[in-house]
């Protein structure tokens, strides 16, 4: 574990009555991306929280670089690349001061790479902040998370409410720092289809809690989506083991399976069904079937 | 050397890689001796992870259909071509399977599937040819 850039070991975090996080461990090795999804509300910008410091571990632990992020903060936020959906940055300033001010903070800021950027964004650095378009601003916030050159880069809703044109540079930054000599990138996002690009691996937060982390590949090849279809109508879904969450009605019936593909379709013929259609399910898919119908039981979509 | 990533099904992008450079290689697009992206170039031009990139380069070495030369990159290896014949066929046979299986499940025999694949085959000719 020692050599983990990351590991959280049995994390809870409760804010009133509300549980935030509720008994998290994972660990996040380098060279790796890695994805974190899960509904508004899951935990997930309270976990990134807790890796930057912002947080305490009340209950349970958290390593960075094999750090306590609140106890030893510069051992590790130098070293972090930190990008929030809010993108904060000072309204005041123009883009020049803000890399200067920027470079002030970080002992490895690469001048070079940051006008790089700056050009390559389509930025100056006369712009002031208060002026600046959001995906504009949010370019200028990714400059400042991966011009030094950060070992761990941490992307907290990097992609939510831009335009397809910022949303391809937040993915080419993800790439370019893992293509780097084996950087780390941590993102959450909401948009799965580019975790699914991107991501080695990735972890679903349900209310919470950890329902799912594994490897992409392992994860889609694990999941079946199978339609099959019944001599005859029948009212409900036949029994079949592994079986995640069904549609359909009538003779008719697809169901989203977690399991070895050809056990899945005798399990299916056993019950008298024949096999219509087969295909891999996308991580949208799996993530639906995981999470919607303890959504259901909450009355909300 | 053009691929296209598809996030419409699950079906993982490395392997999503193999096959289509098999397929260029089958269909002539890529000769023996070509060199292919580097994987940190074909993962910025793509968006995808490099890790992925790499994976797939490793895979298409360990079936042979490309060789790495030590700090000179990846190329399409001499015996490449019936090895990515042999994928075109597999994929072929794949369609032809559902082909097979829908007809009988509308009860349509194997002989009347065969007509159709030939009128389809000179109907679509002549409008090529138009």
């Amino acid at each position: 574990m020692t050599d983990q850039i990351v590991v959280v070991q049995h994390l809870s975090r409760v804010f009133g009555l509300r549980v935030a996080l509720a008994d998290v461990s994972l660990g996040i090795g380098p060279g790796l991306v890695y994805g974190l999804v899960g509904e508004n509300g899951a935990g997930k910008t309270t976990l990134i929280k807790h890796l930057l410091g912002l947080l305490r571990a009340e209950s349970g632990s958290v390593r960075v670089f094999g750090a306590d992020p609140v106890a030893d903060p510069v051992a590790v936020l130098g070293r972090i690349g930190y990008l929030s959906e809010e993108r904060d940055l000072p309204d005041w300033m123009r883009l020049g001061e803000l890399i200067r001010y920027s470079a002030a903070f970080y002992p490895k800021w690469d001048d070079v790479f940051a006008l790089e950027l700056l050009d390559m964004f389509e930025l100056s650095v006369a712009q002031k902040v208060r002026t600046l378009s959001r995906g504009q601003r949010a370019r200028a916030a990714l400059l400042v998370a991966i011009a030094h050159r950060p070992d761990l880069l941490l992307l907290d809703e990097p992609s939510s409410g831009l335009d397809p044109g910022a949303r391809q540079d937040i993915l080419a930054a993800i790439v370019r720092t893992v293509a780097d000599e084996g950087r780390t990138v941590l993102f959450s996002s909401h948009l799965l289809h580019e975790v699914q690009r991107v991501a080695d691996r990735v972890a679903i937060l349900h209310r919470g809690r950890l329902i799912l982390e594994s490897s992409l590949d392992e994860l889609l090849s694990r999941h079946h989506l199978l339609t099959i279809r019944f001599p005859s109508a029948r009212p409900s879904p036949p029994a079949i083991e592994g079986a995640l969450s069904w549609t359909g009605e009538a003779a008719e019936w697809a169901c989203l399976c977690n399991g070895e593909l050809e056990e899945l379709k005798r399990a299916a013929e056993l019950a008298g069904a024949i096999i219509v259609e087969q295909r891999a399910p996308t991580l949208e898919e799996v993530f639906l079937s995981r999470t919607r119908r303890s959504a259901s039981e909450r009355g909300s979509i | 050397m053009q691929l296209r990533i598809s996030d419409r099904d699950g079906i993982p992008i490395y392997a999503q890689l193999v096959r289509q450079i098999k397929l260029q290689i089958a269909s002539g697009r890529l000769r023996v001796g070509d060199q292919l992206p580097s994987v940190r170039k074909l993962a910025e031009q793509l968006l995808v992870n490099p890790n992925t990139v790499a994976r797939a380069y490793r895979e298409l070495e360990s079936e042979g259909v490309v060789s790495s030369r030590q700090g000179a990159g990846v190329f399409v290896a001499e015996d490449a071509s019936p090895l990515a014949r042999r994928e075109q066929n597999r994929i072929l046979l794949d369609r032809i399977d559902m082909l097979l299986a829908e007809a009988r499940h509308m009860k349509v025999d194997v002989d009347a599937v065969i007509k159709l694949v030939r009128q389809r085959a000179e109907t679509t000719q002549e409008s090529r040819n138009d």
